[in-house]
């Protein structure tokens, strides 16, 4: 079984995290920006992971990072759909656009 | 052989999963790519022998994470339906910039020295990972700091997504 080169798994999270970051510029259905959100975290955390592999395994810094990046995520998660409901509820929308009640 | 195979069929799995996520107009349809992106991404963590990590990419983010974004995409399910624009203008922009970044980091990683895989099992990783993380030596406080936010955050969000209360109105 031949290995895998590490830059096969940088270039894949590259390409997740760039869809990604399309996903949050381009939607205007905030709940639709959090699934891009989501999609550029994983990535982060296939290179973390990444990176633990190809370095020296018996180290899991690599890993731990990695589950405090789900924790975050986790986090992140609950506490943005809790706004847009929040909005929603207020202000009867889920366009990120039409939410500038703050915007200076 | 076998592994590269296997890696590029569940990458390009993946990232079509993915493209279909930030392009799909019914957001449902969109949680549920999201779900299929993340088995991928699972996939990949077990090419990478993070056996845990693979757990815990399915058990909490398409058990959980996934699950509360389909919940949240259908309470705000009246305003958008499926119809409506579902991208902004200058989404051309996006994808512009998106594919520029995209590009040069691929050239940034395409021109470096990476290591090759060491040699060897990589052992018991669960183990040592599971001590390092109660292990005062090691990523205890990290560990404990995760805990005190996702508290944080539980009863935050537990508070903002409250109804408004009819007095302030």
């Amino acid at each position: 079984m031949s290995v895998i080169p590490l830059s096969w798994y940088l270039i894949f999270a590259a390409a997740l995290f760039c869809i990604g970051l399309y996903g949050v510029l381009a939607r205007r259905n905030a709940v639709a920006i959090l699934m891009g959100i989501e999609l550029m975290l994983n990535a982060v955390i296939v290179n973390l992971i990444a990176f633990w592999r190809y370095n020296d395994p018996t180290n899991v810094s690599g890993q731990a990072f990695a589950i405090i990046v789900f924790a975050v995520a986790a986090a992140e998660a609950a506490v943005g759909l809790a706004l847009i409901i929040s909005i929603y509820r207020r202000q009867n929308t889920v366009v990120a656009e039409d939410i500038n009640l703050m915007k200076w | 052989m076998v592994s590269q195979v296997i890696f590029i069929v569940f990458a390009c799995a993946t990232l079509l999963a993915a493209y279909l996520v930030v392009n799909v107009n019914n957001l449902i349809h969109a949680a549920l790519w999201l779900v299929a992106s993340l088995l991928g991404i699972a996939a990949i963590f077990v090419l990478l022998d993070a056996s845990f990590m693979a757990t815990v990419e399915i058990v909490l983010y398409i058990g959980a994470i996934a699950i509360l974004i389909v919940f949240a995409v259908m309470l705000t399910r009246r305003v958008m339906e499926d119809i409506g624009q579902q991208k902004t203008d200058s989404w051309w922009l996006a994808a512009a910039l998106s594919m520029v970044f995209f590009v040069s980091v691929t050239l940034l990683i395409w021109n470096t020295n990476w290591p090759s895989l060491p040699q060897g099992d990589v052992g018991d990783t669960v183990l040592i990972l599971g001590k390092s993380l109660v292990d005062p030596d090691k990523y205890v406080i990290p560990f404990e700091i995760a805990s005190v936010l996702l508290i944080v955050a539980l009863i935050g969000s537990i508070a903002v997504a409250l109804p408004p209360s009819d007095d302030n109105k």
